[in-house]
């Protein structure tokens, strides 16, 4: 082997730390190999190019999202069981302190950004626009541009895995750890690039969705007649226009700092190291309820739904969510009650964070008594709307343990504090979202997904969830701090951490039933040619699965709160079909393949950055620029959708009237 | 049964086993937050335990069953009275623990006792060890903490290095250690024993090791440890210093004595110089830093 392959490899591919490395590598080249082929044998690139990369239908990036997410939770799953692995017995060697640092650095960072954010983003393309009777979203364009941002970010950072070194900071990376100092090497850079360029598309698709929520809604769908998913979003996208910003502020700083010799937040010429703190949870906080509120959004879709009945106390629904937005930008300081504010302002935190649990409360009593006088009918999606009670009960309830300062100096940093935000974070809003993703699957592919392997995956996740996170309570208590790679066996903490680990592995082959439960419905699950696979009450479910790309052939009108519901009561569902004579030309957005390549160039300059290869870094940026060029003088971003077509649509969909 | 015993009875269903147990306070500081810990988990259990039994009650009564007599009612969606009783009582339940969160808050910027003198010990957190100097009595250790039982101690918190949490359970909760900074963090033992020193936040490769000792005796004990240590001869150099800052774990350690303005020095240069205000107990006396220190930055 030539020596300078020899450096090359050790240095970028990582390929002196040994086998794991080497499998993973092995792994990478034959799955790509795999799908270069599949892809060239079957002749599908062009359909690749045409039908997705180039796409700006809110539906097939909703799918898009929806894949990644999945394939991110898979990453971060694997993630956590190694981790659990590692921590089932004291004085383990599974895996080096080094090692176990990157993984659980990138298990947090990957659920949180790349999982959750495009599993929630899923939900948002797949459900709005139908939703509230849109043919597409706002900003289609910018939509398809949110994507791919996140697309190569998410692909910037998993590329640290097997080129260049995972970040092993934590996912919150506190500087000064993550300074030159302590953290030499492109692992934290990784980090920093990749949450960048996939947080600018998140600040996008807010506006995006603010936008098609205010403006695009059906004639005579009043604010307070809107579905309570299309309000949560409302309010999520609220939150992610204010508190993403300074997510990116303080990952620039950083990255100044890391890159270019500034000192924003090292300990030297002024600089700050708190300043990150305070930066980093004014977004990391209101981000847990960007993330939960959709979730909250489709409890409340879901369980009206199944239990058969309206949703109770709607308009204390909206509120609730509306002052949940408001309250989550001051509760930030209380990630950092012990750093020494002051009696003061860790007063002031404390009460705002219990305030978020008022209106919370409210919620889980509405849906209670949404299924009060009910028919409760216990499909999947019901189901993992069900089990989120009970979760985010227990969640909630140590969260306002944690809210009480003098508690939290106990809590703090310690298992107790992980096992609530696991319990919040997969309890409230994997299974909100997994809900979603088992109710809207019928109106993405036209297909259920089977119930027999669904229900398998969905009580061993849960069992799994409460066997891996309860014991991590009493962890907490007993001093087990997070973070630490291993523990002696004299602290008495074994048994507990053996029995959280059991309860990991349940998850981890609950999640693999899914996979199953997925595979088997492409070919098997129960096909639904109505559109509306579950009786619902909204406008989504008037139209056929999947839905045409223009959506509406007519644009409805709306009466009543649960529109397609009322309709169908009073008998009268044929008035969301089309008529011949109300069938106009639509202006539809064209597809475009700048979006694509302004992600892969927003990639090549984040490789540059993270090497920091000046010249990699400047052919990127010049790339994003030809991008924006281009884009300014293109003037036909619009095709005609000749009625004539929509009519025969429309006809061979049984619609036509 | 009386708030007190209820509060006891929760305490016992929680007790673990274990070295180092919040559960198990062996001072005053560690026994207020578990009242707080204890009280807020018996408010929240007036709404979560309701929910949890309505939540299973509904379940099964509403069930879509042929034949089900349960009433079917699929438009009744709004009830003033009960919207009221569930705003309300939230409310209630928060403003009582906010009160009382409030009022332990300010309980714990102050020492524990007023009566005894307290001793004050300097922490250092370093990368991965915790140096503890002891300005009254002019000793140093490292990963060994000693206390005598029944005083006060005024812990003066900072890093020379990541920024990390120092953590007593037993005594106490947390408070970070960060450079250029000085936190206090008021801790006392009631109860003689050895219990066991967290490092909470984390700080790199071998943060997991950054466990120390906490030795609690008896006022006399802890006069002859100080006069043992000092008669031993060890002193902590500059030289020593340097070393520790190094990233290395290096077990316990004792030093008969150490530079009088280590900390304040360390303090200094590690950001205080620019964050006048921040650094109340060192006041102004420490301008100028010695030489030696000022070449140690990175």
């Amino acid at each position: 082997m030539p020596i300078w392959f020899r450096d090359f490899a050790d240095h970028y591919l990582m390929w002196n730390e040994g086998y794991l490395i080497w499998i993973s590598d092995i792994l990478i080249l034959l799955v790509s190999l795999g799908i270069v082929f599949t892809l060239t044998y079957l002749k599908k690139w062009k359909w690749l190019w045409k039908e997705w990369l180039t796409t700006v239908d809110h539906k097939k990036i909703g799918i898009m999202y929806l894949i990644c997410a999945l394939l991110m939770f898979f990453r971060g799953g694997v993630d956590a069981l190694l981790l659990r692995t590692q921590l089932a017995l004291p004085g383990e060697h599974f895996l080096s302190a080094e090692h176990y640092d990157q993984i659980f650095t990138t298990h947090g960072t990957i659920m949180i950004l790349f999982m959750a954010m495009p599993f929630m983003f899923a939900l948002f393309n797949v459900a709005v626009p139908l939703q509230i009777g849109a043919r597409d979203v706002a900003f289609p364009y910018l939509n398809a541009l949110s994507f791919w941002l996140f697309f190569f970010g998410a692909l910037l950072f998993n590329l640290s895995f097997v080129f260049g070194g995972s970040p092993d900071a934590g996912w919150t990376s506190y500087p000064p750890l993550t300074e030159n100092a302590f953290d030499p090497g492109p692992g934290e850079n990784f980090y920093l690039l990749g949450i960048q360029i996939s947080g600018i598309g998140s600040i996008a698709t807010g506006i995006n969705f603010l936008v098609t929520i205010l403006k695009m809604r059906a004639p005579g769908m009043t604010l307070m007649k809107m579905p309570l998913f299309s309000w949560s979003v409302l309010a999520s996208c609220i939150i992610i226009i204010f508190a993403f910003p300074a997510l990116a502020v303080a990952l620039g700083l950083l990255m100044m700092d890391r890159l270019f010799g500034t000192h924003f937040f090292t300990m030297y010429h002024g600089g700050d190291p708190m300043m990150f703190v305070n930066l980093f949870w004014v977004w990391g906080h209101p981000e847990v309820y960007i993330v939960v509120l959709p979730a909250y959004g489709v409890y409340s879709e879901v369980i009206a739904t199944f239990a058969r009945k309206r949703i109770f106390g709607y308009t204390s629904m909206v509120i609730s969510l509306m002052l949940i937005a408001v309250i989550s930008y001051f509760v930030w300081a209380h990630h950092f009650f012990t750093m020494g504010a002051g009696a003061d302002v860790n007063t002031f935190f404390a009460i705002a964070t219990m305030a978020v649990g008022i209106p919370t409360g409210v919620k889980a009593f509405n849906w209670l008594f949404t299924m009060f006088r009910g028919r409760i009918q216990f499909k999947l999606p019901m189901l993992w709307a069900l089990a989120a009670i009970p979760a985010f009960a227990i969640g909630g309830a140590t969260g306002v343990m944690l809210a009480t300062a003098p508690g939290d100096y106990q809590y703090h940093n310690s298992y107790f504090l992980v096992a609530h935000f696991h319990q919040m974070l997969i309890g409230a809003v994997v299974f909100g979202y997994l809900a979603g993703m088992y109710y809207w699957w019928p109106k993405m592919f036209g297909f259920k997904l089977d119930e027999r392997l669904g229900k398998i995956a969905f009580w061993l996740f849960n069992i799994g969830f409460y066997v891996c996170f309860m014991p991590m309570y009493f962890l907490g208590l007993n001093g087990m701090q997070r973070r630490m790679y291993t523990y002696p066996s004299d602290m008495g903490w074994g048994t507990l951490n053996f029995v959280a680990t059991i309860g990991a592995y349940l998850m981890g082959l609950g999640f693999l039933f899914i996979v199953a439960q997925i595979l088997y419905s492409i070919r098997h699950g129960e096909r639904d040619i109505t559109g509306d696979a579950w009786d619902g009450r909204t406008l989504e479910w008037s139209i056929p699965s999947p839905a045409p790309a223009y959506n509406f052939a007519v644009i409805p009108t709306i009466h009543d709160r649960d529109a397609w519901w009322e309709l169908k009561q009073r008998g009268e569902a044929d008035a969301y079909k089309t008529r011949r004579e109300d069938v106009r030309d639509i202006h539809m957005p064209k597809p475009s393949g700048r979006p694509f390549l302004a992600g892969v160039s927003f990639f090549i300059a984040g490789m540059g950055f993270v090497f920091e290869w000046r010249w990699l870094a400047v052919l990127g940026l010049l790339g994003v620029v030809a991008c924006l060029i281009s884009r300014a003088l293109d003037d036909e971003e619009e095709y005609e959708m000749k009625a004539n077509d929509i009519i025969d649509t429309e006809a061979k969909l049984g619609r036509l009237i | 049964m009386s708030h007190a015993a209820l509060q006891s009875r929760v305490l016992l269903a929680l007790q673990g086993g274990g070295l180092s147990s919040v559960l198990k306070p062996a001072g005053p500081v560690a026994g207020q937050e578990l009242k707080i810990i204890a009280g807020s988990l018996i408010l929240t259990m007036i709404v979560v335990v309701p929910v949890i039994v309505m939540f299973a009650a509904i379940l099964w009564r509403y069930r879509d069953r042929q034949g089900n007599p349960a009433r079917y009612d699929p438009e009744w969606s709004e009830s003033k009275v009960l919207e009221v009783i569930w705003w309300g009582i939230p409310i209630v339940i928060i403003g009582v623990l906010g009160a009382y969160t409030a009022k332990v808050t300010y309980a714990l910027t102050k020492p524990p006792e007023t009566k005894v003198k307290p001793l004050t010990i300097d922490v250092t957190s370093l990368d991965w060890k915790w140096l503890f100097e002891y300005p009254d009595q002019g000793v140093a250790t490292v990963n060994e903490l000693v206390i005598p039982v029944g005083v006060p101690v005024s812990f003066d918190l900072t890093a020379d290095g990541p920024m990390n949490s120092f953590w007593i359970p037993s005594l106490g909760g947390q408070e970070y250690a960060m450079p250029g900074m000085v936190m206090r963090l008021w801790l006392e033992a009631t109860r003689p024993g050895v219990y066991y020193g967290h490092a909470a936040n984390f700080t790199g490769q071998e943060f997991a090791g950054m466990q120390f000792k906490v030795v609690a005796t008896s006022s006399a004990s802890f006069s002859s440890w100080v006069r043992h240590v000092q008669r031993a001869g060890h002193p902590l150099t500059l030289a020593i210093y340097r070393q520790l800052r190094q990233p290395s774990e290096v077990g316990e350690q004792q030093y008969s004595s150490y530079p009088r303005n280590l900390f304040a020095d360390v303090v200094w240069r590690e950001g205080g110089q620019y964050m006048a205000g921040s650094v109340p107990s060192l006041g102004s006396t420490h301008i100028n830093v010695s030489p030696a220190m000022a070449n140690m930055g990175n």
